[in-house]
């Protein structure tokens, strides 16, 4: 688990707060700590180079204010810039009918599945897409096309027994004229950005069907040979965007940097998922986070949406509100946490969070609890009052713990209990706010930093 | 074993070539300078070692060049290659055949790794051996998964067990672990469906999998191997570390090193969790998957000889 680049820096800067002005000496530590940040987040040296050069002269000079850590004012400043370059200008698919879309990228990259994706989201946005296969190497490449378009209710093409991609992109032109589809998607082969003949084959393509947008399908998790793959592709076809896709995984991503950063191409979409609805603009501001390894708040919100049950969720709150809370509640609440993954990967998406580590003995103590509540009765769940000393007996023998366990778990209970009825006074509103912004509301990469106005 | 290492170095030959030429005859016998050592820099951190790697054969190189300044560019290569067979020392696996066949091997990974190539081409090679060999196609997720595997048993006369799209993947695992005994066969390929790591549901897959095959044979699976793409980055130690978690890896694949990737992530993977590599996947043709060796992708990797 990497650590979260905000507490390396607040720790480098410890020292610093009050001291007037950043200076290139006082930051040479902390920018080498930025510098293997994002070496470690597979950002391209030279990019990673450049960019501390970037940062550095925009730091130098500044003013350390006295209600922010230095340290986080740096990570400020190196978030905006990494959002800057990262976004720039990306524009819209043109208002253009019939459109032309092609798809290009290394093996595996998720081109096939892109194309489904993007003509889910055309025809969300008014076209009547058709797929065309233009990978005559994989074996059944042609099939997953055809039954993702099947999938979705997308036009398909495709010529099983001709290998002349160039060709058949021509004929393809015509069939979407005479059927009346006015967005066209071709899915290419893979190839390796350094196969003259494969990328020969794609300008072939390129100048046949003449494209509105041509597209590198990319994985986040590229290494250092994004670079390379972005720049002789840019250099082969003349790519108008990139498609970033497994962002639902959890690289770094630093290689959307690098490409971005070398070729100027913007990033335009990413898949998010396995689903064809999984598919969205891209938004730089997370992944500037990600990058950084600040922790990706907006992430964690929506893989909570994503898995915890919508009315349970709410039902529960109301709960709360009126410390109507017991212990069956808190165990379904235990339940919809364990959802959400292991605690380890919750609190990898929490900025600060990164470097704590939940061992075995944290998940050991939930399952515990959980095992201690699931030997109550449906009644002594519900009215945890009930608990006198022989029942207490019977479920720590029932959970293979100990009275003391069982005893432990009620005192930590009622103590919630006590805190969500505090939580209804005025003085629980405030707290409520308070913690709201301590969590950065909204959305947006950076979370509130603490003591900056607000 | 010349034969192989011809094959692979024309593969990571491309690599030293593209990777290392732009440094103006870095490796070459020129004297090294200032210069000379901020692009070496650069072109080791491209191999996707790793932070922790990379520094420790930077620091070698440069105390190697303080001490000599007249140090040549071969000579600073050969300094790397043996730092990094070091890192790598023993990492080279060694497949073993189970007591009671079938040998099972499942094959995992994140989408797009090339597991349903890797699978073919195994399957392919252990064939070509001499040894009988059933592949059971679990990707019942991706569409013309199961179609891609067929295309390839029919093109290389391999058996398959397979069901259709959206079958379970366990069932499909367990008729061909039935099929693999009532046949005879020496060695079973399981591929499986790609998923990302972080993903807990899919990985709970997995481990239905694992226990199915248990009821057949307590000792199966023998071998768990991911499939890595080696133009992946620093993800693949987070990969490699959560697939061992959930299911338990015994080896490695790196796959997609015909281009210009070195595949170097794993070393991070080695140094971290000692998991051996089998195979290393050079090109799309049937012959284009390797046994690795620490000797060979060290010195290829450098741009060093086979001697």
């Amino acid at each position: 688990m990497f650590e979260s680049l905000t507490d390396k820096l607040s720790h480098t800067f410890r020292n610093l707060r009050g001291k007037g002005k950043l200076t290139e000496e006082n930051m040479a530590d902390a920018l080498k700590e930025v510098r293997t940040a994002l070496l470690s987040a597979d950002v391209h040296f030279r990019v990673a180079r450049n960019f501390i050069n970037e940062v550095k002269e925009k730091c130098v000079g500044q003013e350390v204010t006295k209600s922010v850590s230095p340290g986080q004012q740096v990570v400020k400043i190196i978030n905006d810039e990494l959002i800057q370059l990262l976004g720039g200008d990306s524009p819209e698919i043109p208002e253009k009918k019939p459109l032309r879309v092609m798809m290009v990228g290394l093996h595996g990259s998720g081109k096939t599945t892109s194309s489904a994706k993007m003509g889910r989201w055309l025809t969300a946005n008014g076209y009547r897409p058709l797929l065309i296969a233009c990978d005559v190497y994989r074996p059944a490449a042609i099939d997953q096309l055809e039954q993702l378009a099947a999938q979705e209710s997308l036009g398909f093409y495709a010529e099983r027994d001709h290998k002349k991609v160039a060709k058949i992109g021509k004929n393809a032109l015509q069939y979407a004229k005479d059927n009346g589809y006015d967005a066209l998607l071709f899915d290419t082969a893979g190839r390796l950005q350094i196969d003259k003949d494969l990328i020969e084959e794609v300008k072939d393509l390129r100048k046949t069907i003449i494209p509105d947008e041509v597209f590198l399908v990319a994985d986040s998790a590229l290494g250092q040979e994004a670079v390379n793959v972005a720049q002789h592709f840019h250099e082969a076809v003349d790519l108008t965007g990139i498609i970033l896709t497994k962002l639902d995984g959890d690289a770094r991503g630093g290689a959307a940097l690098s490409m971005k950063a070398i070729t100027g191409v913007p990033i335009r979409y990413a898949g998010i998922g396995e689903k064809p609805e999984d598919f969205e603009r891209f938004h730089p501001d997370r992944m500037a986070s990600r990058i950084l390894g600040m922790g990706d708040v907006v992430s964690l919100v929506e893989k909570a949406q994503e898995n915890i049950d919508q009315q349970e969720a709410e039902k529960m709150a109301e709960k709360m509100r009126k410390a109507d809370f017991n212990l069956e509640d808190f165990l379904s609440q235990m339940q919809q946490v364990k959802k959400l993954g292991s605690m380890q990967s919750i609190l990898s998406h929490l900025p600060g969070m990164g470097n704590v580590q939940i061992g075995d003995e944290e998940n050991n103590k939930m399952k515990r609890t959980e095992a201690i509540v699931l030997s109550m009765t449906l009644q002594e769940r519900r009215n945890p009052k009930l608990l006198n000393g022989s029942r207490r007996n019977r479920i720590a023998k029932g959970s293979g713990t100990k009275v003391s366990d069982v005893n432990q778990l009620l005192k930590q209970f009622t103590q919630m209990k006590k805190m969500m009825k505090a939580m209804r006074g005025g003085k629980g509103k405030k707290m409520m706010r308070a913690m709201q912004e301590k969590m950065g509301g909204g959305a947006g990469g950076l979370p509130k930093l603490p003591g900056m106005g607000g | 074993m010349a034969g192989f290492f011809a094959k692979f170095k024309r593969g990571l030959a491309k690599t030293s070539r593209t990777i290392f030429s732009p440094i103006g005859g870095l490796f070459g016998s020129k004297k090294l300078d200032a210069d000379a050592l901020e692009e070496l820099e650069e072109s080791l951190y491209s191999a996707d070692f790793g932070v922790e790697t990379t520094e420790e054969i930077l620091e070698e190189i440069q105390s190697a060049y303080r001490k000599n300044k007249d140090l040549r560019g071969q000579e600073a290569a050969a300094i790397g290659a043996s730092v990094l067979k070091q890192v790598l020392a023993g990492s080279a696996g060694q497949l073993t055949a189970a007591e009671t066949p079938p040998t099972v091997i499942v094959l995992l990974g994140v989408n797009g790794s090339g597991k349903t190539t890797t699978t073919a081409k195994l399957a392919h090679r252990l064939t070509k051996e001499g040894r009988s060999v059933l592949v059971a196609a679990c990707d019942t997720f991706r569409a013309a998964a199961v179609e891609q595997l067929r295309t390839w048993c029919d093109r290389l006369s391999l058996d398959l067990i397979a069901s259709q799209r959206g079958a379970d993947s366990a069932a499909v695992a367990f008729d061909a672990m039935q099929a693999a005994k009532a046949r005879g066969k020496e060695f079973l390929l399981i591929d499986t469906a790609g998923r990302l790591h972080n993903k807990s549901h899919l990985m709970d897959e997995l481990a239905k999998i694992r226990r199915v095959l248990a009821k057949h044979a307590p000792s199966a699976p023998h071998h768990a191997w991911l499939v890595a793409d080696g133009s992946l980055g620093s993800n693949t130690v987070e990969q490699a570390r959560v697939f061992n978690e959930a299911f338990g890896l015994t080896g490695l694949v790196v796959t997609k090193l015909d281009g210009t990737s070195r595949g170097g992530a794993l070393a991070g993977i080695y140094r971290e969790l000692q998991i051996p590599v089998f195979f290393l996947g050079l090109g799309e043709g049937e012959e284009d998957l390797q046994p690795y060796d620490v000797d060979h992708y060290t010195q290829a990797v450098f741009g060093l000889g086979d001697d």
